[in-house]
């Protein structure tokens, strides 16, 4: 039996940026275009480490289907991502291969600390716990809590995608934001 | 390596080299943060090198601070798959202690509620067992159910993965009609899921090629490894807490314990698979008992322990003194050393607690199955393929949370 | 017949006299206390007897007494025996001026991490272990954290003001 043909009725476009258009041109500024199109295909690399990773695998899963963001594309290796998203307790030990992570990806990188224990260590105020990731490498969005529910996940996401939306394209070479690398030992 | 017998290699050839391989301990295959170093021949593993610690949170020097109720949130970190079991554990452990009898309906409240926790925990393992073999719909599919137990969680106690669920004595507060709709629901939906999964997967060709003969363990040497629970079980050793230590009125439940053979990744899969029947049985069991038990009894009636109602607390005197004597640590803990244990979803999950009459434990010990039986990985990979290592990796079914504290 | 705790007992008073001692059963499980020159004999005994057969290492841990001088740390190690369903504890006492006690890798294979984990956090030494060496904390740690005189808290972390936590 032929199946009925269906077609997508519901495609949700992003909005068009600012700017002019006649007949057959659009012109825009180029950090508006290059920003929508980062906002809407960021490539995260999940740094799964524990309880968060599992909310995480939720936010992933069916119900809460991060697809939907553009992030459909889970890439696992550093060099190939845009976001770093911290997901659980980072130990001593696994301090420096989080560095190592961070200084593998490539520039526009940002970074998002999921849970009490990336931000700030959380309950586990002990002598094998990273006080917060941002003592290694800088964040760029917090989401708080233990673990955070599937959707605070996906609202920090949402904020990242902001961030990334505003990015002026000139940011990562002001001193300013070299300064901050520098405060991390990073070159 | 037998396939090119024929070829006459010159002496220190490829043949003889071997290469290291790290994986981990942030490899997506990995799930979890383990690192092992393996020495391949080729394809072949020669052998494995573990290195665990990469979340070590020092779990059990902060039970040694903190009083006995701020333990339960700990216990949820442990094995975060299936953080009830470890909460009802320990309260279980409090409770011997502290010689504390629970009703009956507690005691079915809280079966329903740790075999839904194994539910969700074999649910997981399976689904990514899937996915390391690359099927990814299984796991899709069984994630819409995962939902659903904790809706069920959220109705009883808030929050989804890590609980906090019950209190010393029982539990905060009763299930709601609510939860029951909810569990109801789950039972008549979940059922399809399964049979729909088991379908996809226990025939399914490249599964049991995958699968069948790897990563495969004798009776014997998964028992002087320490292995427990379905690990254990899928070698062929009917071993199972509820059954030879039963708590918590398990003694009264039909249930049978499945067990495997060869003890390799398609029998811990099985187990695991027959384990979540079961579960739902024993689920549906507690449902039909629970009729008889008063509707409104969910916690046990020690007020030196069990926090009072807030209302009362505010208008009571003995209560407001209890409640005083609680939160501030004071009340009085016996003296004492017990080893309880639970069967949580990775196996013998054992509290060996030792309290001299303090406000927080003076040690606390927690078994841990994922670490005990970690340490066979080495053996159970040796001579296997590279895929097969990973995948034997995700069917012991290591939660990096468990087995590093 | 199912084993006794009462006959556990019994056996190994006659096969090692007042060697074993400080019997006690609490909630049911019994324990006693071994020298610790002695810790692979009784548990070689444990092992292969026809009766008790205690051939599974559930675990293995150790405790911290500061106080009792010359006896400070306990290792302690629970057993179980499949067919009869019963669990055993016993402890040796080791000083932590000399923490040499025998490892147990011979007869369990569990034991190697198990003893590993105890060596990392209370620093028993374990004569005869394969691989003795940290397994959970990063190799250059300096102290054995278990160790009751030594802190929770990391006290290099300066972003936490620990009067505001109120320790």
């Amino acid at each position: 039996m032929a199946r009925p043909v269906q077609y997508n009725t519901k495609v949700k476009t992003v909005e068009i940026p600012e700017g002019y258009s006649g007949e057959g041109f659009f012109a825009t500024s180029f950090d508006r275009v290059i920003g929508l199109a980062r906002k809407n295909s960021i490539w995260p690399l999940p740094f799964a480490t524990s309880c968060c990773g599992i909310e995480f695998m939720a936010t992933m899963a069916s119900n809460y289907d991060m697809a939907r963001f553009g992030a459909e594309r889970m890439a696992f290796t550093p060099r190939q991502c845009d976001l770093l998203m911290v997901m659980g307790t980072i130990a001593k030990k696994m301090g420096p291969v989080l560095r190592q992570v961070y200084l593998q990806m490539a520039e526009p990188r940002w970074v998002m600390a999921v849970g009490a224990c990336a931000s700030s260590g959380g309950i586990f105020d002990t002598y094998s716990v990273l006080q917060g990731i941002d003592q290694v490498i800088p964040v760029d969005v917090y989401v708080p809590g233990c673990p955070p529910r599937p959707e605070a996940i996906i609202d920090g996401f949402m904020n990242i995608q902001q961030l990334v939306h505003n990015e002026s394209l000139r940011r990562r070479h002001t001193d300013r934001y070299k300064e901050l690398m520098t405060s991390y030992g990073i070159e | 390596m037998s396939e090119q017998q024929n070829i006459q290699l010159p002496e220190g050839s490829i043949e003889r080299q071997t290469t290291t391989l790290n994986l981990g301990p942030t490899h997506p295959a990995t799930h979890g943060v383990f690192q092992n170093i393996l020495e391949m021949d080729g394809e072949r593993i020669v052998s494995t090198v573990s290195t665990v610690g990469y979340i070590h949170r020092a779990f059990e020097k902060i039970a040694e601070r903190r009083p006995y109720y701020q333990i339960t949130p700990l216990t949820d970190r442990l094995n975060y798959c299936s953080a009830p079991i470890n909460n009802l554990g320990w309260h279980l452990t409090v409770e011997k202690l502290l010689g504390i009898q629970v009703p009956k309906r507690v005691d079915y409240l809280r079966i329903i509620i740790m075999e839904l926790a194994r539910i969700t925990d074999h649910l997981i393992c399976n689904g990514v067992m899937g996915v390391d073999t690359g099927a990814f719909t299984g796991f899709l599919y069984l994630m819409k159910y995962r939902e659903l137990v904790y809706e069920i969680y959220e109705e009883i106690c808030g929050s989804r993965l890590t609980t906090n669920i019950g209190r010393v004595g029982g539990f905060e507060r009763n299930f709601t009609p609510a939860a029951f709709e909810k569990l109801h629901r789950f039972l008549e939906e979940y059922p399809k899921a399964l049979k729909e999964f088991e379908t996809l997967m226990t025939r399914n060709r490249i599964f049991m090629e995958r699968t069948q003969g790897v990563g495969g363990i004798s009776a014997e040497r998964a028992m002087s490894y320490g292995f427990t629970g379905p690990n254990l079980r899928a070698a062929g050793v009917d071993y199972d807490v509820r059954v030879a230590h039963p708590y918590c009125s398990y003694e009264e439940f039909e249930f049978s314990v499945p067990v495997g053979s060869t003890g390799d990744c398609y029998d811990r899969f099985m187990v695991r698979n027959a384990e979540m029947w079961e579960s739902l049985s024993i689920i549906r069991q507690v449902l039909e008992k629970l009729k008889n038990e008063p509707a409104d009894v969910y916690h046990a009636d020690v007020p030196a322990y069990y926090l009072p109602d807030k209302s009362d607390v505010y208008t009571k005197m003995e209560a407001l003194i209890y409640h005083f004597k609680i939160v501030m640590g004071e009340s009085d803990i016996l003296p004492g050393e017990l080893y309880h244990a639970v069967e949580g979803a990775n196996g013998e999950l054992g509290f060996y607690l030792i309290s001299d009459g303090g406000r927080s434990p003076y040690r606390l010990h927690f078994r841990r199955p994922c670490f005990i039986y970690y340490q066979a990985y080495p053996e159970l990979v040796k001579g296997a393929m590279l895929s097969d290592a990973i995948i034997c990796l995700s069917s012991l079914n290591l939660i990096a949370g468990e087995l590093d504290a | 017949m199912s084993l006794t705790n009462e006959h556990i007992k019994q056996r190994l008073a006659d096969k090692f006299g007042d060697q074993v001692s400080g019997f006690e059963e609490s909630f049911g499980v019994l324990s006693f206390i071994a020298p610790k020159e002695l810790n692979l004999k009784v548990m070689q005994f444990l092992f292969d007897d026809e009766e008790l057969r205690f051939r599974f290492l559930t675990d293995l841990t150790a405790v911290h007494y500061p106080d009792r001088s010359g006896e400070e740390l306990a290792v302690v190690y629970h057993l179980y025996n499949f067919q009869d369903r019963v669990r055993l504890r016993f402890k040796v006492y080791t000083a932590t001026a000399a923490p040499q006690v025998f490892t147990a890798t011979a007869l369990y294979e569990s034991a190697n991490w198990m003893e590993r984990e105890t060596y990392d956090f209370f620093g028993v030494d374990f004569v005869g272990h394969p691989n003795l060496k940290r397994i959970l904390n990063v190799d250059e740690m300096t102290y054995f954290p278990m160790r009751k005189e030594f802190p929770l808290e990391d006290p290099l972390r300066v972003d936490k003001d620990d009067e505001m936590f109120g320790r």
